[in-house]
């Protein structure tokens, strides 16, 4: 007698074949879905100010640094206060729609709740003054600022991007005095000379480089 | 004459008694698993639950509070946690060598408790794996040990011992289970074919995985277990050779020890056939397995637990040789000051707190097993049941030993601590019995725990040179027969 039905023989395979497929599906779920380049990029907050990098850092030709004031002495950028934007908007477009938030924390003293778009987790220290130091450009990690309307990530911020530049500065080091211009590009004379830059540089790659 | 038939000038006999039938062997065992569980099964069975309950309840304080809730602290960041798994990995030794080792050298009175001893290790390595993956603290990561290509570019550090811990245990757990499941093949096909309704019928039938018995069968079978004694055999001198690497190649006095693999490894085996002992002897009562596993065998347990010992006691011998040969202020403290209690190197003349360990150690695992020197010890099953249960405590402390006394107190004196053990970790600990045991009922209850195959072959009658011996009239076998219509 049997105890199983014949079809039963090809239990086995459709075992192999379910696990194998599960398997494959949670692999690439994870890899394509739950990976910074698919979490993180493209993360564009809305702001509360309508504020456009493009106009700002685009069109009128404003330096990063101009409103990021701390950005090469010290390891945040900083988000500019109130007061920076009314350097200008004391003057200009004072009547503006757009400027109202900014006028009501001028008159009221209250920061404008900005939205943190580069999220970096806790335990990884990152310095804005030393990469500048070195020449990597704002636009290495930020992308294009002065054509984005609104700012949004256009790298994945994960450890495996660190590393790649960690591992391999040169083609994404510049001249100290172009940092942070963003239509700069490397010219041949520059291509020649940054291998030797960056042969000295020699970048972090230990763990207690970016975390301590 | 075979050659492997008892040699009765020097007063052998027959492993099993004289007239025990291949019937007797399977009716008793595989009838454990068909006949209604006694009283005692189900009081260990909730007894054990119950403590696995008390793990969970202790593992989830773990998991919501982190590692503070245990004593580990500077200086000494592995305490009971460490200990336990070294302790209980070293327990999952005596399956292999019962199975794979003694198999090899052609030990026939392993055939009687290999099966057990295999269980056994498969769940002692479970409730040792547990232990380095929550003493991380964050087990959630647990995955970060296993080379999986990440975002983080992040990669084990394959110089680290820890690493190849990882890979160790795995290949063992992998091999254990294979191979104890590879013996176990032909027993559900008996279970298989004495099943009374269907669905015992197919479960057994499923993981019989169709063996009829046929020659062809066995042939496969016997050149399978016999490769997979091969395989498993460097195992278990592997396994805990490279989990003392863990404390070796550290240069912490009283780990950075060249004796470490050897001596962790008769270690391994000395509690691995303690436990083996001390639950046999337990199962032996409760299931009266008499016939099966005979004095006899555990006689010859104790022999091998005798020999056993005096290699552990010669690695603590040779480890304050080296400790004194060496002039290593460092060391010296650690063997002389932190483990015997020896004021010597103290200026205040104190004794080491934890001295009492050192001692217990000792005496459970030199001591006390010497008593197997006499026969009349051997043959008694109060005093090996004692015995082997106090060896377990003293392979315990052996590892505490080893792991706290070195690190209370190493180079500074301004960064001596002590460790006191929290609630907490007493209760993972405890509860990781009821882990184990709960498997093992479970297992002696549904698995054939003695290789019902296996045994056959030390009747007398199974000799190929039957002729030659005198062979007692065989009743036909009625394990094997085939199934009827229903």
């Amino acid at each position: 007698m049997q105890i199983f039905p014949r079809e039963l023989n090809y239990l086995p395979l459709a075992l192999a074949l379910v696990a194998g497929g599960l398997g494959a599906g949670v692999f690439t779920l994870f890899w394509v879905y739950f990976t910074p380049p698919n979490l993180q990029v493209g993360y564009t907050p809305k702001q509360p100010v309508d504020y456009s990098h493009r106009l700002h850092a685009g069109e009128l030709g404003l330096d990063c640094r101009y409103c990021h004031s701390q950005v090469e002495r010290s390891a945040k950028a900083m988000v500019p206060p109130t007061q920076t934007c009314m350097g200008c908007h004391a003057v200009v477009r004072t009547e503006s729609e757009k400027l109202a938030p900014v006028r009501e924390s001028w008159d009221t003293d209250e920061s404008i709740p900005w939205i943190r778009v580069h999220q970096l987790p806790d335990h990884a220290f990152f310095n804005h003054s030393a990469h500048l130091r070195a020449g990597v450009g704002c636009a290495s990690c930020h992308g294009r600022v002065d054509q984005m309307e609104v700012v949004g990530v256009v790298e994945p911020i994960a450890m495996q991007w660190c590393l790649e530049c960690h591992r391999n500065p040169e083609p994404h080091i510049r001249p100290k005095s172009e940092v942070t211009n963003m239509k700069w590009e490397a010219d041949e004379a520059w291509v020649a000379q940054r291998a030797m830059i960056a042969d000295v540089l020699n970048p972090p790659e230990h763990c207690s480089g970016c975390h301590r | 004459m075979s050659y492997d038939a008892p040699i009765e000038e020097l007063g052998e006999t027959h492993l099993l008694p004289e007239g025990t039938t291949r019937n007797e062997i399977t009716e008793t065992i595989a009838g454990v698993t068909e006949n209604p569980a006694p009283r005692g099964w189900w009081l260990l069975f909730l007894l054990s639950v119950s403590v696995l309950g008390v793990m969970g309840a202790a593992l989830a304080y773990l998991f919501i509070q982190g590692v503070g809730v245990w004593g580990n602290n500077a200086p000494v960041y592995w305490a009971w946690d460490i200990t336990n798994f070294v302790w209980w990995i070293g327990i999952g030794h005596a399956g292999t060598l019962i199975s794979a080792i003694l198999f090899l050298f052609r030990q026939k009175w392993r055939t009687s408790i290999n099966r057990f001893a295999e269980a056994m290790t498969v769940f002692a390595v479970l409730c040792a794996g547990l232990f380095p993956a929550i003493h991380t603290g964050r087990p959630w990561f647990d995955y970060y040990l296993f080379p999986i290509p990440n975002q983080m570019d992040m990669w084990p550090n394959f110089k680290s011992p820890l690493m190849w811990d990882v890979f160790a245990v795995s290949t063992y757990l992998t091999i254990s289970v294979i191979f104890w499941y590879v013996g176990l093949i032909p027993d559900f096909a008996t279970l298989r074919d004495r099943s009374k309704n269907l669905t015992r019928k197919r479960v057994y039938g499923f993981f019989a995985l169709g063996w009829r018995g046929a020659h062809r069968h066995w042939q496969h079978y016997e050149r399978a277990y016999l490769i997979f004694a091969g395989i498993s055999t460097p195992l278990v001198l592997s396994v805990h050779s490279v989990v003392s690497f863990d404390f070796a190649t550290s240069v912490v006095p009283g780990w950075h020890t060249t004796i470490f693999p050897p001596y962790f490894v008769a270690g391994a085996v000395f509690s691995g056939f303690a436990l083996v002992m001390t639950l046999m002897l337990i199962c032996r009562s409760i299931f009266k397995l008499h016939n099966i596993v005979t004095i006899k065998h555990l006689d010859l347990m104790n022999k091998f637990m005798l020999g056993v010992a005096l290699l552990v006691g010669y690695a603590y011998a040779m480890e304050f040789f080296i400790a004194w040969y060496s002039s290593n202020p460092y060391e010296q403290w650690v063997f002389f000051h932190n483990r015997l209690g020896w004021g010597q190197l103290d200026s205040k003349g104190n004794w080491g707190p934890l001295w009492w360990a050192y001692y217990a150690m000792v005496f459970c695992n030199v001591i006390v097993p010497q008593i197997f020197w006499f026969k009349r010890a051997r043959t008694s099953v109060p005093i090996m049941l004692i015995a082997s249960v106090l060896i377990n405590i003293g392979m315990w402390f052996e590892r505490f030993v080893i792991i706290v006394t070195s690190t209370y107190q190493d180079f500074l004196p301004s960064s001596w601590g002590m460790f006191h053990p929290t609630l907490i970790d007493i209760l993972t600990y405890l509860g990781t019995f009821g882990l184990f045991f709960t498997l093992f009922l479970l297992f002696v209850r549904w698995i054939p725990m003695i290789a019902i195959a296996e045994v056959k072959g030390n009747l007398p009658g199974a000799h190929p040179d039957l002729h030659a011996l005198e062979a007692h009239d065989e009743e036909p076998d009625t394990g094997a027969v085939p199934v009827p219509a229903e």
